[in-house]
């Protein structure tokens, strides 16, 4: 769909809210999806009130470090926090704790590897291998901002004591002031919609694994925005400088993969169209609006925004040693890719099958689990390739049964489809022929008489097959 | 003898002790907290309508006292700047913008006040939002110098030199960004302490310069503003800059003289100081050190720092306007008219003014040449000081270039507060601990000159125990030579 003439260059900036227990700078409770009210998770710092200072949390800066070093980043030895100055209702000190010119984590990178839909044969749908390396430009810490609610009031007498029905009124909700808040920013390698949502995919597969966030988009924990511009080709092929465009849209309000795809797919076409047309686009935020499929302008910045970063005085600069950027480092655990490497020499899994299985840190160890448990069994059929297939194609619900109750499953259902048909009918022809009785019996409504002759199959089986699987074809030829 | 006891009481009154003395009088039950607390409101009565040093009392202080029990400072009356948040008072930082606010939550100084027994009686008087060296800026209106009621008292702490110099109350506390503390010690005649950036907390005090805010004792003697200092000093959780080095007692070796101390005298070879009062009293006070047996030397002005000098001051007032009016703009602008009922046309001229020029050198193109400029020569006095104090136990200086200024001076000039700080401005932005003690009077108006002595950082111990030695070696404080 892009036009070969034309190359899009896109950046991410992706806002991840971290699960610790308490904000980034107080104790309070850090939970304001779940929170039963508005402002129950406050105190004087998360309210800006007059003399409140931060105090970071130790949690959230180690695992920003642990992000960033998951993502290959550098640590620098010395981080520190700056002042974002703003006016905005919702930030209630008129600056943001972020960090400007020290993040803690910089230079780190991606490997994208993915099926890429070939340019060609978009329709058919072809896919061509494609790897390609996403640079990290930076990982920081900050604090997200309260939540604004724009409501009508309904009764004049309204439980939080606003006056006048119908009155248009904005409320400020600070459960969400001061929770930790992860900016990552990639340098701008992306060079496609579809690479943007395989890199965010990645990224949020990265982050679950770590267990540092729950990266729920619809909650906001997860947010995205992608800076799109577009830069035409000399003769079909890159030019031999880097240059960027000299101006880029960046993205707001998307809440799904699947959206970030569509709107820089929406953007990339309408900066081609501008381009085409001898314009540039202009340098803006818009918006996404998944109703009409399409971005609409927000803001544009008739200058650049001038924050007025200072280092923040109340909190001292940060320096780690060596020795805990190692310790840190040794709780990374198994990245996907590694584990996916893994599954595929340790447990003869194909690529695809490993992909799959190590899309959660969860289903990656309840498969693991699994394989353990059958080894146990010695049931040596039971190879972890078999577990893998159960797990894929059969839809079983992995949080209500335990793996080995699984594996028991799998078992059982393996020893059936090893009873040749010939020999489960010569089984049951046999036992009929030797228990006539029985048969009458049955035949004239004794129930019970049909599990002697169950016992007297199985008996001849050696216990093989499964009981119910049995009885069905027992039932069906004595009826 | 009872009867003798109370003659000689009758003609003290209570509220003229010292700290230390109400302390020892209240253990040995030699007074009472009814009478002290009596004494106390009936001198705010007569004087606090003219002096203008309280803008709140609390009027259930005495009952309070009462129900303290056998704690270091039960049932000690002390008075506190209004920009420390205290429940159950208005905190205003005398700024109409907070006027009514009342604090949900209460300042660490305070809360240690309170742990130790001491009772909060009042909120004093300040600057707005700190922001001068007059308390004139108050939007409460101006407080008073209790030694001449014609001159300023100084500031921003002018509330609480006011209220411990014409013995409104036993001691108070104050706060200091460069100055704020000792200098209105040193215009009203008592004793100020400005500790290490660092030692003490700034939980709960509104912020001003939050790379320099330092909250503080003004005591009536040296050994008072000791006492108060081993109740607030020391590691805070809430406030991330504070210090976990431990607190030492800070009374217990003040006594230990001079003998041997190694002194630097700066800044009296200041162009703007030669042969002014300042400069007599300092190598006057610098004979009183020599004839107590240490060793002073003077340490001369230089621009560079070069090897036994001392950086010219002039260079401070520029780093300091820069790097405080830029933490300011930052720090008031939570004051969004959004959530303390008041707008932000509330603000008064000089707030104002600090927001727009913080903000412009904060902005971008100009913090290389302001913001990060400033930053670059506050370490180039960091430096010099370090060096200083391989050389020197302390250094003594004038803590003001004069004699406190009539009334109406600030609005003469923006720069009021910086010019009258300046002696104190290189140490303030280098963190350093400082104190000023009475170091002489003009008999004629009755108004007093500040000795400064500031040591490394760290070092409160030994510039308490060169300002008692001063103390007790000379006439200019009349409580500790009673």
């Amino acid at each position: 769909m892009n036009d070969d003439t034309f190359e899009p260059i896109i950046g991410l900036e992706i806002h991840v809210e971290l699960k610790t227990a308490s904000k980034m700078f107080c104790g309070c409770k850090n939970d304001p999806f779940f929170a039963g009210a508005p402002n129950i998770y406050t105190c004087p710092v998360c309210l800006g009130l007059p003399g409140a200072l931060p105090v970071p949390n130790r949690r959230a800066v180690e695992w920003t470090v642990l992000l960033g070093l998951a993502l290959g980043c550098e640590i620098p030895e010395l981080s520190k926090f700056d002042r974002k100055n703003y006016f905005y209702p919702d930030l209630p000190k008129g600056y943001q704790i972020s960090q400007y010119d020290q993040p803690l984590a910089v230079n780190g990178r991606l490997e994208v590897n993915y099926q890429r839909t070939t340019n060609l044969s978009a329709q058919a749908g072809n896919k061509q291998p494609s790897e390609r390396t996403i640079r990290i430009r930076r990982v920081h810490l900050e604090e997200d901002t309260g939540k604004l609610l724009h409501a009508t009031v309904d009764s004049p007498t309204s439980p939080s004591g606003l006056r006048g029905a119908g009155k248009k009124v904005t409320l400020i909700d600070f459960n969400r002031s001061g929770v930790p808040l992860v900016e990552i920013v990639t340098e701008p390698d992306i060079r496609s919609a579809e690479e943007a949502k395989v890199f965010l995919k990645k990224l949020h597969q990265i982050i679950r694994y770590l267990d540092i966030s729950d990266a729920d988009m619809e909650k906001g924990s997860m947010r995205l925005e992608p800076n799109v511009s577009v830069r035409k080709k000399e003769n079909g092929k890159r030019k031999k400088t880097d240059a960027l465009p000299d101006y880029k849209v960046e993205v707001k309000n998307i809440n799904s993969f699947r959206f970030a795809e569509r709107a820089i797919d929406f953007e990339i076409r309408r900066h081609i169209g501008l381009l085409k047309q001898g314009e540039t686009p202009v340098q803006e935020t818009r918006g996404w609006n998944e109703g009409k499929g399409e971005t609409v302008s927000q803001r544009r910045k008739e200058e650049a925004d001038d924050y007025r970063y200072f280092p923040e005085p109340d909190i001292p600069p940060m320096r780690f040693t060596k020795n805990q950027i190692a310790q840190i480092k040794n709780q990374i655990g198994e990245l996907p890719d590694a584990k996916t490497e893994r599954f595929v020499t340790q447990y003869g899994l194909s690529g695809y099958d490993a992909n799959i299985l190590t899309e959660t840190r969860a289903l990656a160890g309840y498969f693991e689990e699994c394989v353990r448990v059958a080894q146990k069994t010695k049931e040596h059929d039971i190879t972890p390739k078999k577990i893998a297939n159960w797990m894929i194609n059969r839809q079983i619900d992995l949080d209500e049964v335990m793996p080995a109750a699984f594996v028991e499953r799998i078992v059982a259902a393996t020893h059936q489809v090893a009873i040749p048909e010939e020999e489960l009918d010569r089984a049951i022809a046999d036992t009929i022929a030797e228990n006539r009785k029985a048969v009458s019996d049955y035949r004239e409504g004794k129930e019970q008489a049909v599990m002697f002759l169950m016992g007297q199959i199985q008996r001849k089986l050696k216990g093989k097959g499964t009981p119910d699987a049995i009885l069905a074809k027992l039932k069906e030829v004595l009826r | 003898m009872v009867s003798w006891l109370h003659e000689c009481l009758d003609y003290m009154k209570l509220n003229t002790l010292t700290l230390t003395e109400t302390i020892a009088k209240l253990r040995h039950k030699e007074i009472t907290l009814s009478d002290l607390y009596t004494d106390i409101h009936d001198e705010i009565a007569e004087k606090n309508g003219i002096l203008n040093a309280y803008l709140a009392l609390d009027d259930e202080a005495v009952r309070k006292a009462e129900a303290v029990k056998e704690l270091p400072l039960a049932g000690i009356p002390v008075a506190v700047k209004d920009n420390f948040l205290v429940p159950g008072l208005p905190t205003t930082a005398s700024s109409k913008v907070l006027d009514g606010f009342m604090p949900p939550y209460e300042s660490t100084v305070t809360e240690r006040l309170h742990k130790n027994g001491a009772i909060v009686v009042g909120k004093t008087n300040m600057d707005a939002w700190a922001h001068g060296s007059s308390t004139e800026t108050s939007d409460y209106g101006p407080t008073k110098n209790p030694r001449n009621l014609l001159y300023l008292p100084g500031g921003s702490s002018g509330g609480s030199a006011a209220a411990v110099a014409a013995d409104l109350c036993i001691a108070a506390i104050g706060s200091e960004t460069a100055g704020s503390v000792r200098q209105p010690a040193a215009w009203c005649g008592c004793v100020g302490l400005k500790p290490t950036y660092g030692r003490v907390s700034r939980w709960g005090v509104v912020a001003m310069g939050s790379s320099l805010d330092s909250p503080g004792p003004l005591g009536k003697t040296v050994t008072d503003c000791a006492v108060l200092l081993n109740v607030i000093a020391g590691r805070d959780p809430y406030d991330a800059t504070t210090s976990d080095r431990p607190v030492q007692d800070f009374v217990r070796g003040i006594s230990r003289g001079v003998k041997g101390m190694r002194i630097g005298m700066c800044y009296v070879d200041h162009p703007k100081l030669h042969s002014t009062p300042v400069d007599h009293a300092v190598r006057e006070a610098a004979d009183v050190f020599r004839k107590l047996g240490a060793a002073v030397d003077v340490v001369r002005l230089s621009e560079n720092g070069a090897p036994n000098t001392i950086v010219t001051p002039d260079y401070a007032i520029g780093v300091y306007t820069v790097v405080q009016r830029s933490e300011v703009s930052s720090n008031l602008a939570r004051y969004d008219g959004i959530r303390f009922g008041h707008p932000r046309s509330a603000f008064g001229e000089e707030a104002k003014r600090r927001i727009m020029l913080g903000t412009f050198t904060l902005s971008r193109g100009y913090a290389d040449r302001y913001y990060i400029r400033a930053q670059q020569v506050r370490s180039l006095y960091i430096r010099n000081f370090r060096k200083l104090f391989d050389q020197y136990d302390i250094l003594i200086s004038p803590t003001s270039p004069g004699y406190a200024l009539e009334h109406g001076a600030s609005a003469k000039s923006p720069m009021f507060g910086e010019l009258e700080d300046m002696l104190l401005e290189p140490s303030s932005i280098s963190g350093l601990p400082g104190i000023s003690v009475p170091c002489h009077r003009d008999i004629s108006t009755g108004l007093y000159l500040g000795l400064n002595i500031v040591a490394d950082q760290w070092q409160e111990e030994k510039i308490l125990q060169a300002a008692y030695a001063y103390e007790q070696a000379t006439e200019w404080n009349a409580w500790a030579k009673r």
